[in-house]
């Protein structure tokens, strides 16, 4: 049945879908909880099962599908899960579950609404991870936007609607110049004529979009005009100072959503858009954004020093990690770009992990301030231990998941020009800073009032920190399968 | 898999699986158990590390494969260990103290509660892993990971008293610290791998290797490991990590910054060898920075009154001169020098926390005096350490000190003038510390003088077999001027440095000249010996006046106060700046003030829609007039 | 011309309802004979014999312009009727309401 008549990508789009339309009209809360587990585990299962199925010699047909779709615009409902799009859907339906788990025991309002969001944005991320036409691409990116800007604005903090206006203004700004720099491609593409016979004028398919007859001086500035949406996406500084703020504002399984797997939209973009769309581009702008990354980096790492609140110590951290993989994916060098690739999936799992600690620690003593904060682990050190480990997974420590990732990237910015692996390695050494102090701050010392009531983690908590800390350590050993796994998709993608 | 391979493997792993062991069940392991479990995988570790070793005597190194670590397009890092003679003598050493410690651990940490006990273990089980990775890696990657790890067990064992937030800022300072070496070293590897495109020992440092590399490359990696080294060794600039660490339980103390984990510097220059003896220039760095580091730390070690503290200076003033052997090309030295110093610094550690576990905690040694009749097998034994460390011969510590010195003299004599001075420094302090706690009269409570009692056995039998070590650990490497061929180290580890020796060519002193050096150096020491002893035996507190210098000293040259000021504050200032001004009025001022500017516009605009409909059809009348004009006449 | 000038400023200036829809009668009409005029004027003329429907175009329009214009004439009556009734007055200045 598989491969003939469903595929892989189908069934990640439509199962979201369908379970998020239908969680609008389930009632009772602990019903949409229950309900919206399931599906994501489902989802989960039907990821892992495709990553078996990811050779297309072997298997053809099972992660591609091709329909005609508006055919009068030279479009089609084309969805393709290759290696990388592949690792990439698999870490959105393996944190999906992890959230709702995280999140169980959490009362929420409106919770119908809430999971049904959630679970559309999962269908529109996973359908930018798939689509093979740029118009589908355009569609998908807006459908796991426009839930996520009702999530935001719906659930979280008080300053929740002036922050998602914010949020919303940032990324429809960068949609439309994307849409607009599509537009202007899709005019330059050639003829497409569909296996019906049909045709139309131009063309929205990948492999038009590549062979689109555009000049430098044109590459040049559609590179900013589709860069402009991937960099709001990342974010890349200084389109990021929504992030912060939305972060630290909205509901924290919202959060982690955006973060965990948003983020990578944007990576995904450079990868799979801007690299062999605009290679002229690439080549003659890339260094400007590499810089802006670099000193993203370096800039947001300072800036985490000295961040009282959680929330936005870790937003400005994920900042920085951000940085460092666009910089890598921009050296087009295949340690970078493996190492990138393997970091995107690694930094998914860490920074869910991380806003899962953060956010208990916030629901149990109700503060989120540092400085506020002391003795947790007297009362928590099943946490403690927990957060020791996430957190030295995020400085990168070897044997974590990140490590392997953040060595290739180091390592590939190093021979593309010494002083940017210099200047990101320096962030290595704040990463470090502000972590520990987090830790002994918020941990250690003396007990605080605020946390004197506090209980230990429950079991569904640890359930989905423990599924972390075994992909960390897994991955941090193992990294090989993995690598092997996105190898040859990234040797495509690589100059040499 | 072959039978070697898999135990090759298992010396590392053992003390893994006991930290497994022990960190998840210490809530049901009871302290014994525990305790049991975390030294018998460390002996067992030691058992298979002697088998090693008699292996690579008889027939040479081992390398093991295991795995692809990371094998992509363009690079090729596998996981395998290489045992060579220069990481089986490290594997025992390791081994071996980290035993001991672990039984003497038993004995100290008796009065934690079981979980924080098994913890304790678990976490001293992970440190001897990360060590024994780190030197029995066979490239720079996977000896990334035990250079880190042994960073991170120090970091959670500092801390390991968490509730004192003094002893975990002590923990992150030393993290941190070593996180600005770890930069160096990474930035090293990666020169490494963009020339030559591995990491493996086996590769390159082998001919065509060298020939890849220009002087500039060579001088810029060595420079790079250098710092990495300057972190994890307590150099200067970086050394002020090691004091703050005695914040530690004092095993920890002993094992991780005495005898093991400060001493991975030591062996990544060693095990490099070939690259420093071919950069003079980095050579000459290393020379001033350890002759600085040794003289600045044995100054301070003068005038603390904390125990531990004097002993963590010792520790960084010795590593000095390891590093002073490694610039002047005297690898072997450098490595009988990292050997005896684990034997007697670990039991001056192991002495001191024999004492202060008599005295109740307290480490202020204004408070001890006396403990000579009271505690009669620390007091000897730490007799012993003090007389090896103070190069009394024919104590281990003579021997190796003598080789190092000889071996400068032959580069300068001004380095062997400063290292003699050092050595002065050294043998005074040492027994300013041995005459203040064990000679005179008891200065403490009452209270803590009935309580005085020598220690359990598990502390005392670790303290007689590492006093037995300092006594004859030297004598492995007994000079060529003494007697001839009984330099046994030094013909072991003769393959690992053969390249080396060959760039230098042979020189050697007169043998004349070496008997002068070594009883100059004596003497020196006996001297500096005596005067200690009788000034500081009838010790009282406040008779000790501070001279000016005498104030910098105690207040250690005030190297703390000037990092905050310099470094930590600016960058704290910087951040704020960062966050106050550029994020929140810079950019997010001007997304925020493009939002204000259309508001603003919108508002004004506004006012046109005054509801008047004859100013609506005035406006269009005008408009149509302009376009009529527009369209004729324009 | 001048019929049509009258309308605009009639529009313009007059706050009584029923007189500005007058006006703009008044201008619908001006428009109309407008048409009217210039038809007559250019039937004679080389491009008008050229097509055949060219001359009779513009009164055809005249007659369109005259429904729109009766048609508007019952919106804009009715609804100034309503007007009257519910604010008793059919003053355009005193309908400000539709403002910011």
């Amino acid at each position: 049945m598989l491969g003939t008549y469903i595929t892989f990508p189908e069934l990640l789009i439509w199962i979201p879908l369908l379970a998020g339309i239908l969680c609008f009209f389930i009632k009772e809360e602990r019903a949409v909880k229950a309900f919206a587990l399931i599906a994501s585990v489902l989802i989960l299962a039907v990821s892992a099962i495709a990553l078996f199925y990811a050779d297309e010699s072997k298997y053809p047909g099972y992660n591609q599908v091709s329909y005609y779709w508006l055919k009068y615009l030279g479009n089609a409902y084309h969805l393709r899960l290759d290696s990388i799009g592949l690792l990439l859907s698999f870490l959105t339906a393996l944190s999906y579950p992890l959230i709702f788990l995280s999140s169980y025991k959490q009362p929420r309002e409106n919770a119908g609404k809430f999971f049904g969001l959630m679970l559309l944005t999962q269908a529109g991320i996973l359908g930018v991870f798939s689509a093979y036409d740029a118009l589908m691409f355009y569609f998908f990116w807006e459908l796991a936007l426009v839930p996520a800007y009702f999530l935001c604005s719906m659930w979280g903090g008080e300053r929740r609607v002036p922050v998602t206006f914010k949020f919303f203004v940032y990324t429809f700004t960068g949609s439309l110049l994307m849409l607009t720099g599509i537009i202007y491609v899709y005019m330059h593409t050639p003829e497409r004529i569909f296996s019906d016979g049909t045709s139309a004028m131009h063309s929205f398919s990948y492999s038009a979009f590549q062979a689109a007859s555009l000049s430098a001086k044109e590459q040049g500035w559609l590179f900013w005009l589709f860069f402009a949406a991937f960099a709001v996406k990342m974010p890349i500084f200084p389109f990021h100072t929504w992030q912060p703020d939305t972060y630290d504002q909205s509901a924290t399984p919202v959060t982690m959503v955006l973060s965990g797997i948003m983020v990578k939209m944007g990576l995904f973009g450079l990868l799979r858009w801007l690299l062999p769309v605009f290679p002229e581009g690439v080549a003659h702008y890339g260094n400007v954004v590499m810089w802006l990354a670099v000193i993203g980096m370096v800039y947001a790492s300072l800036i985490a020093m000295v961040q009282d609140n959680l929330k936005m110590m870790v937003a400005y951290s994920s900042i920085a990690h951000v940085g460092l993989m666009a910089a890598a994916i921009l050296t087009q060098e295949s340690s970078g770009l493996q190492g990138a690739v393997l970091q995107m999936f690694n930094h998914g799992i860490n920074i869910i992990g991380l806003w899962i600690v953060v956010d208990l620690i916030e629901r149990k003593t109700g503060v989120k301030r540092i400085s506020e904060l002391g003795g947790v682990s007297h009362k928590a050190p099943a946490l403690t231990i927990f957060v020791v480990i996430i957190g030295m997974a995020n400085i990168a420590l070897p044997i974590t998941n990140a490590f392997v990732g953040e060595f290739l990237m180091f390592s590939s910015l190093f021979s593309y020009r010494i002083l940017f692996a210099v200047l990101t390695l320096v962030c290595i050494v704040l990463a470090a800073a502000y972590i520990l102090s987090m830790i002994r701050k918020v941990f250690y010392g003396e007990m605080v009032s605020s946390v004197k009531s506090i209980t230990d983690i429950s079991l569904m908590e640890k359930i989905a920190l423990s599924v972390i800390v075994l992909f960390i350590f897994v991955l941090g050993i193992y990294p090989q399968p993995v690598l092997q796994f996105t190898e040859s998709a990234i040797q495509a993608l690589a100059l040499k | 898999m072959s039978n070697m391979k898999l135990l090759i493997l298992l010396i590392p792993v053992l003390p893994l699986i006991g930290f497994m062991i022990t960190g998840l069940g210490r809530n049901v392991l009871s302290k014994s158990l525990s305790g049991f479990i975390g030294s018998v995988v460390v002996l067992a570790s030691l058992v298979i590390s002697f088998m090693a070793f008699l292996q690579v005597r008889e027939s040479g190194s081992i390398l093991a494969t295991y795995f692809d670590f990371i094998n992509i397009h363009n690079l090729h890092i596998a996981f395998d260990f290489f045992i060579d003679p220069l990481t089986s003598i490290f594997l025992l050493v390791i081994t071996g103290v980290g035993f001991l410690i672990h039984v003497y651990s038993i004995g100290y940490m008796h009065e934690e509660s079981s979980k924080d006990f098994s913890k304790y273990f678990s976490f001293l089980n992970l440190f001897v892993f990360s060590m024994l990775l780190l030197v029995i890696a066979n490239n720079f990657a996977v000896m990334y990971i035990g250079w880190e790890g042994v960073g991170l067990c120090s970091y959670l064992l500092i801390g390991y008293w968490f509730k004192n937030p003094e002893y975990t800022s002590a923990g992150k300072k030393a993290f941190v610290m070593n996180r600005i070496g770890d930069f160096g070293f990474l930035l090293a590897v990666f020169w490494v791998i963009s020339r030559l495109g591995t990491t493996s020992f086996s590769e390159v440092f082998t001919a065509e290797s060298l020939a890849k590399l220009s002087q500039s490359d060579i001088t810029g990696i060595t420079l790079l490991l250098f710092l990495g080294a300057t972190a994890k060794s307590a150099q200067l600039p970086l050394y002020t990590w090691l004091p703050d660490a005695m914040a530690g339980p004092t095993p920890v103390s002993a094992l991780i910054h005495a005898a093991t984990m400060v001493t991975a510097g030591v062996y990544l220059i060693a095990r490099s060898n070939v690259w420093y003896t071919m950069a003079p220039f980095t050579q000459g760095v290393i020379a001033v920075v350890s002759i600085a580091t040794m003289l600045l730390a044995a100054s301070i070690a003068l005038k603390q009154n904390d125990i531990k503290k004097v002993l963590a200076y010792s520790t960084v003033s010795q590593l000095g001169y390891m590093f002073l052997a490694l610039s002047v090309g005297a690898y072997t030295a450098a490595v009988f020098h990292v050997m005896t110093h684990a034997f007697f610094k670990a039991l001056l550690f192991l002495g001191a926390g024999s004492v202060i576990h008599a005295m109740g905690g307290e480490q202020d040694m204004q408070g001890m005096g006396g403990l000579k009749s009271r505690l009669k097998i620390t007091h000897i034994t730490m007799l012993i350490a003090c007389l090896a460390i103070a190069g009394i011969p024919p104590l281990s510590g003579f021997f190796s000190k003598d080789e190092i010195l000889s071996a400068s003299f032959m580069k300068s004599p001004m380095l062997w003038g400063l290292g003699v001075f050092g050595a002065l420094l050294t043998a005074f302090y040492m027994f300013r510390l041995y005459a203040m706690t064990f000679l005179g009269k008891f200065r403490g409570s009452s209270e803590q003088e009935a309580n005085l009692h020598e220690s359990p056995l598990s502390m005392t039998l670790p303290l007689l077999v590492l006093a037995g070590l300092s006594i004859v650990g030297g004598f492995i490497g007994i000079p060529e001027a003494i007697m001839s061929g009984a330099h046994q180290l030094g013909d072991f580890l003769a393959p690992v440095f053969a390249p080396s020796a060959k760039l230098m060519g042979p020189h050697t002193v007169s043998h004349n000249t070496e008997y002068i050096l070594m009883a100059v150096s004596a003497i020196v020491a006996i001297a500096a010996m005596i005067v200690a002893w009788n000034k500081f035996s009838k010790y009282t507190i406040g008779n000790e006046k501070d001279s000016a210098f005498g104030t910098v000293l105690r207040n250690k040259w005030y190297v703390d106060e000037f990092y905050e000021k310099i470094i930590v504050q600016p960058l704290k200032s910087i951040s704020r700046f960062f966050n106050n001004t550029i994020d929140i009025k810079g950019i997010d001022g001007v997304v925020n003030g493009v939002g204000s500017v259309v508001q603003y516009a919108s508002r004004q605009l506004r006012y046109l829609q005054s509801g008047q409909i004859g100013g609506y059809v005035l406006l269009m009348v005008l408009g149509f007039i302009a376009l009529l004009i527009i369209q004729l006449f324009l | 011309m001048i019929l049509f000038t009258i309308g605009v400023v009639g529009v313009l200036i007059r706050r009584n309802a029923i007189i500005v829809f007058m006006c703009i009668e008044l201008m619908l009409n001006s428009v109309n004979l407008l048409l009217v005029a210039f038809s007559k004027m250019h039937a004679l003329s080389p491009v008008a014999k050229a097509s055949p429907t060219f001359a009779s175009d513009a009164q055809v329009f005249v007659f369109f312009i005259m429904v729109v214009a009766a048609a508007e004439v019952t919106v804009g009556l009715a609804l100034i009727v309503m007007l009257y009734r519910n604010t008793h007055s059919v003053d355009v200045n005193f309908l400000n309401r539709l403002k910011y």
